[in-house]
């Protein structure tokens, strides 16, 4: 995995609450036994009409959405399933960083074991950057700030560990197979349940 | 094995191709893998397949205190029986595969508490609707449910399991339930279950799974159970639920809500109840198990479905399957006018060729009601197995206290 330090860019600005993992890839895509190329069905009901026209309404489709690697959503990023396309399908689009009051447990493991930034920040932050589309934001791993265009410097939670690899890029998988005799040991011991 | 499965009879067994191409290279590519690594599969043919979470438990393999994963959010069934379970993604998977292992963080604890017992004509399905809509789609995520109190204890553990397994849906990756004698019942003699000595010792020290009295947990919420009458959503996110006789809320100047009843067709303050219905679906992994076919089959014994509804009835698994068809559920959904299936995900997930079509009214004992969950425009009405049967029936919404 390529070492993530930090993300400057736009925003793009999706404001609903609860968008959903089957918003983000709709479960029929899900049949690939590849996650190559799954950006051109991110949001793909919202961003195709059924004849498969663009919707040119949706913002993903509007010229100010190119190049954009920051998604700005409502509450609630990312709930519903567990299909870990949903991050695939946004890095492969071209985001590198979702910022929300809320994000769904899975999709933020799922977003972290990817190089997917899943962000959380505070409400008044968080209304600032919904009506603010566009705006330049810089966002650093190493000390955990979102930098906004007013100058205001926001720190993020995020999971030491998987800070961690995000900066060194690092596979959690590295790590657990180290511990394989610490793993047999308590295997052994637990044969019973 | 479900997701990606058809449900057709001629599909499963009788050689004719999965009609979804990408489907039939999944399953092909499972069923090498499965090969490759000397992974034990249940494969399409196997008497013993089914949904994960609906085998999982039938086979004895769920117990209690077991940590059990799989890349499905709906994992949180397993929890029923006192195993934290919770759904992880294809890294993850990897991860297990590879060491047996995952890193995690603790998670907070979340206490439903619910008094009472549920009334007749009120499922568990109703009852975990309602709890999703008392606390929101966000209001268990970091957290772990303990779901507890009377009215979880008198739960058979088909309904524990629909509990359970709707967790995810109000932002929880793991819902448990205590194990108890209901829970022991059920995993007597099973076929992967210990037996003997062993059965003996497992029992012992399945008893000690269960949370000290007294003990605080990081949140609380209580309900009661002889309060809830039979929900049923109207909203594109599980906790957009009513009581099936109640009117849609209103929500002036939110554009969220407007854009989801849009998408419904509904407007604020209409009533559900009488509100056609195109198309009813009674299985997956929450409501799949022969508990829910039995309730279904009690309401259409004898009767037919309205000619404008059409009806799948698919069990979770092969082995539910047998055991409906054994006490005659199938003829009971065959003769009211239903289609009855091989067992598969099917309708809950539109991946499999079993669709909703774009526009039409879904009344679905199934978890998500998400725009386009059943198919690209389709309109998901969730609900239980009951209030399912009862408006196949009138080709309506209908309260099935009305026809019990």
């Amino acid at each position: 995995m390529d070492k993530i330090s930090t993300i400057r860019s736009r925003t793009v600005v999706m404001p609903a609450s609860n968008i959903d993992t089957d918003q983000i890839i709709p479960a029929r895509f899900l049949t690939t036994t590849t996650r190559d190329g799954l950006g051109q069905q991110l949001f793909a009901d919202w961003r195709y009409a059924p004849d498969g026209t663009a919707q040119a309404d949706f913002i993903l489709n509007q010229p100010s959405a190119a190049g954009c690697q920051v998604l700005v959503a409502g509450r609630n990023f990312g709930c519903g399933s567990s299909r870990e396309h949903a991050p695939w399908a946004l890095l492969d689009y071209g985001i590198r960083a979702v910022i929300s009051t809320e994000i769904a447990d899975i999709f933020r493991s799922n977003s972290l074991k990817n190089g997917l930034l899943p962000i959380v920040v505070d409400e008044s932050t968080s209304r600032w950057l919904l009506e603010n589309p566009g705006t330049e934001v810089q966002i650093d791993l190493a000390s955990t700030t979102v930098q906004l265009a007013t100058g205001l410097s926001v720190t993020f939670p995020i999971d030491p560990f998987a800070r961690y690899c995000l900066l060194n890029g690092i596979d959690e998988m590295g790590f657990l197979l180290q511990q394989q005799e610490r793993i047999a040991g308590y295997e052994a011991r637990h044969q019973d349940n | 094995m479900d997701h990606s499965t058809p449900t057709r009879t001629e599909q499963v067994f009788g050689g004719v191709p999965i009609t979804t191409t990408a489907a039939g290279r999944q399953v092909q590519q499972l069923e090498r893998n499965c090969a490759a690594a000397g992974i034990e599969l249940l494969d399409m043919h196997s008497d013993l397949r089914g949904i994960v979470h609906i085998i999982g438990p039938e086979l004895g393999l769920t117990r209690p205190g077991r940590t059990i994963v799989c890349g499905d959010s709906h994992t949180s069934t397993h929890g029923a029986f006192g195993a934290l379970a919770f759904g992880i993604g294809t890294t993850e998977v990897g991860h297990v595969f590879a060491t047996q292992c995952l890193l995690q963080r603790k998670p907070r604890t979340f206490a439903i508490n619910v008094n009472q017992k549920l009334r007749p004509g009120v499922t568990a399905k109703d009852l975990v609707l309602a709890i999703i809509g008392q606390i929101g789609v966000e209001g268990g995520t970091g957290h772990v449910l303990e779901y507890r109190g009377e009215g979880i204890r008198a739960l058979n553990m088909d309904e524990r399991m629909t509990v359970c397994n709707m967790s995810i849906e109000a932002g929880a990756r793991a819902g448990m339930i205590a194990p108890d004698e209901t829970t022991f019942g059920y995993l007597a003699d099973r076929p992967r279950s210990p037996s003997g000595a062993a059965w003996e010792r497992a029992v012992e020290r399945w008893r000690a799974l269960t949370t000290d009295p007294g003990a605080s947990f990081d949140r609380e919420h209580t309900l009661d159970a002889a309060l809830l009458e039979p929900m049923i959503s109207y909203g594109t996110h599980p906790g957009m639920v009513i009581p099936v006789n109640g009117t849609v809320p209103n929500r002036h100047g939110d554009p969220v809500f407007d854009k989801a009843l849009a998408y419904m067709g509904f407007s604020a303050g209409q009533a559900l109840r009488d509100q056609p219905v195109n198309v009813v679906f009674i299985g997956s992994c929450t409501n799949g198990r022969l508990a829910d076919l039995r309730g279904a089959a009690q309401l259409l014994r004898g009767r037919k479905i309205a000619g404008n509804v059409r009806m799948l009835v698919v069990p979770g698994s092969q082995q539910v399957k047998a055991a409906a068809e054994a006490e005659g559920l199938d003829r009971i959904f065959i003769d009211a006018g239903a289609d009855w299936r091989e067992s598969g995900c099917s309708m809950c997930i539109g991946m499999n060729g079993d669709t909703v079509a774009r526009g039409e009214y879904s009344v679905s004992t199934s978890n998500r009601n998400f725009e386009g969950r059943q198919g690209a425009g389709a309109r998901t009405l969730l609900a239980s197995p009951l209030t399912a049967a009862a408006s196949a029936i009138r080709g309506r919404v209908t309260d099935p206290r009305e026809l019990l």
